[in-house]
């Protein structure tokens, strides 16, 4: 998906930062033992932190930290020492009427992120703040402005999130798909967040602005909220690019507002501008003492991080000698280790790769590293064409087993080159006017002609012959006539 | 915050200040009000003056008198699996105490505006 067709957008570019937040996975909130939990009954996970009720005190959760650490090291952000802060508003979603935040001391400082291409996205900050609660409106179609009363649920109140304040980096709705996607493979990868977009724990605010090529003054952007998939967040920046393009195009201005995307038309309305933006009136938690993880607490943690998404694709890159972004699709569905110990055992990387992305989506199954490099080297031995190879590796993943014993329950035996030749003689001598073209026509004939004749003889040996080799003879013959 | 309109007390905090925060902070302030809470006010701001005055390079600055950090707690929940009942009651208790409910949701007024 591109911003907008090439004609309305000739000249424009878009500027696009994005705001994440992502629930930490623990098993209680931020600041009390409720749980941390997903569905179940309406205000089940509540006590009276969560609640706000008079007299309760928040107490930090240290798992919520260790994750928060973990999402900064992961970002290669600087930890630095950090304090809470009230963000106070009045809303029921928020019961003690402030939300417990980090303002100018955040525990994440600096860091950046590495998109499948290379390229490095700047992050600003990644701190911890709590979650609200969930409010359903009732009545006027649930339409907030119409509702008669609204109904709230405090099971999500303090959850633990981590926002993560991205830089404005981003040029376009695939980048900022890509820039979503990565993140949620790194904290997927950590253990930080199940990163899922469609139940909510993981939700993106949108940043987008436009200038002309070459402007290095950023225009006046718009947040848009409310996106719930990554398709959303393609179609919300198209759509809001293309807006601000329009009014610029006509001689008007944009103003800086708050957007809601709106699905069901795909457009984003105005919420609010920037004369009724929020004055939060931060100020220190008084609650809550300072958060300062000594050198030896981030060391560990840090000794305890897995190989992440990115530095995967540079080790598989590396093996099977492409371009780490070659590698992404392997990385993402986890086969990684497959197709490294199958490389490992001597099989052919290329022919390994072409497996893991056309024939593997489904993921390996019973298939081990073993019968995968056994089942490879076949191929390029030639005792199996790529078509029987994909049949004996779907029975591997779907069974397991020797794809040698499999080879043979199909009745797959290499065909010899006298008879391949013979077949491929057979065939011209019936279609003397298709082998004339292939002998003198251009490249494309050729092409084309070359497929009717490896057709007709896959069709001849039920799929046993070898289409390089047919290819071959025909080359070969062609050179002779 | 607003332009300092310079009202009522020069300097630190005008009476229109006064006026927007409390506004903010959903606060019904009469006139007197105002002006007697624009001087308090005014008189807090003199006294983080006289701290401006010494030569604090180098000093961090204090969010809390405690020389505390890195107080947590494990993440362990409070309500286990024998304290299940005891839970159930606190929940229904709380929703009875509540205002109004509704299918074991707090009813609130209609809301007028998206949360920030």
């Amino acid at each position: 998906m591109t911003s907008g067709t090439a004609s309305e957008m000739d000249g424009w570019e878009v500027v696009i930062g994005l705001e994440v937040h992502a629930e930490l996975a623990t098993a209680t909130k931020l600041f009390s033992g409720a749980r941390n939990e997903f569905g179940g009954e309406p205000n089940e996970n509540v006590d009276p932190v969560s609640l706000g009720l008079p007299g309760s005190l928040p107490v930090l959760n240290e798992k919520a930290v260790e994750l928060a650490i973990r999402v900064g090291l992961a970002l290669n952000c600087s930890v630095q020492a950090s304090e809470f802060a009230r963000k106070n508003y009045f809303y029921p979603d928020m019961p003690k009427d402030f939300q417990i935040s980090q303002f100018d001391q955040p525990i994440n400082g600096e860091g950046w992120l590495e998109l499948p291409d290379g390229r490095r996205i700047g992050i600003e900050r990644a701190h911890l703040e709590e979650d609200t609660g969930k409010s359903t409106h009732v009545g006027g179609g649930g339409r907030i402005h119409e509702a008669s009363y609204s109904l709230v649920d405090y099971n999500r109140a303090g959850v633990p999130l981590i926002e993560i304040v991205g830089k404005p980096d981003l040029r376009s709705g695939d980048d900022a798909r890509a820039y979503v996607s990565e993140l949620r493979s790194i904290l997927v990868a950590i253990g930080a967040s199940d990163g899922k977009m469609e139940e909510g724990s993981m939700r993106v605010d949108c940043n987008v602005s436009v200038r002309p090529v070459g402007q290095d003054q950023l225009g006046t952007r718009c947040e848009v909220k409310n996106i719930n998939s990554l398709r959303s967040l393609g179609r919300a920046i198209t759509y809001e690019s293309r807006r601000q393009v329009d009014l610029i195009a006509s001689g008007q201005e944009v103003d800086q507002q708050t957007r809601h995307w709106n699905e069901e038309d795909g457009r984003t309305h105005t919420l609010r501008s920037k004369e009724e933006a929020f004055d939060y009136r931060y100020f220190p938690e008084p609650d809550l003492v300072p958060v300062a993880p000594s050198a030896e607490w981030i060391d560990e943690i840090r000794a305890a991080m897995p190989l992440l998404p990115g530095e995967r694709r540079h080790r598989l890159a590396e093996e099977a000698c492409i371009q780490p972004s070659a590698a992404a699709l392997t990385v993402e569905r986890g086969l990684d280790d497959l197709a490294l110990a199958a490389m490992d055992l001597g099989a052919d990387p290329e022919r390994v790769l072409v497996h893991v992305e056309n024939n593997l989506a489904d993921g390996q199954g019973a298939l081990t590293a073993d019968a995968f490099a056994a089942l490879v080297a076949m191929e390029t031995g030639g005792d199996l064409t790529a078509t029987q190879a994909k049949t004996v590796l779907a029975d591997l993943v779907d069974s397991g087993g020797d794809p040698a014993a499999v080879a043979a329950s199909h009745g797959f035996e290499a065909m010899d080159t006298s008879e391949l030749e013979g077949l491929v003689d057979g065939l011209i001598a019936e279609h003397p006017d298709d082998w004339e073209a292939f002998v003198d026509g251009d490249e494309g004939e050729r092409r084309k002609k070359s497929g009717f004749f490896v057709g007709q003889i896959m069709k001849a040996t039920r799929g046993q012959a070898d289409g390089r080799v047919v290819n071959e003879i025909l080359e070969r013959l062609a050179a002779d006539a | 915050m607003e332009p300092d309109a310079g009202t009522s007390t020069p300097g630190r905090i005008s009476r229109d200040d006064v006026a927007y925060v409390a506004r903010l902070a959903r606060l019904n302030l009469t006139d007197s009000e105002l002006d007697g809470f624009t001087g308090q006010l005014a008189d807090v701001l003199d006294h983080a003056a006289d701290i401006e005055a010494l030569d604090l390079d180098g000093v961090a600055p204090t969010s809390h008198p405690l020389p505390l950090s890195n107080v947590f707690r494990a993440d362990v929940p409070t309500v286990g699996p024998a304290d299940e009942a005891d839970h159930r009651l606190f929940c229904d208790e709380v929703l009875a105490a509540a205002p109004a409910a509704e299918e074991s949701r707090f009813r609130v007024p209609p809301v007028l505006g998206e949360a920030p």
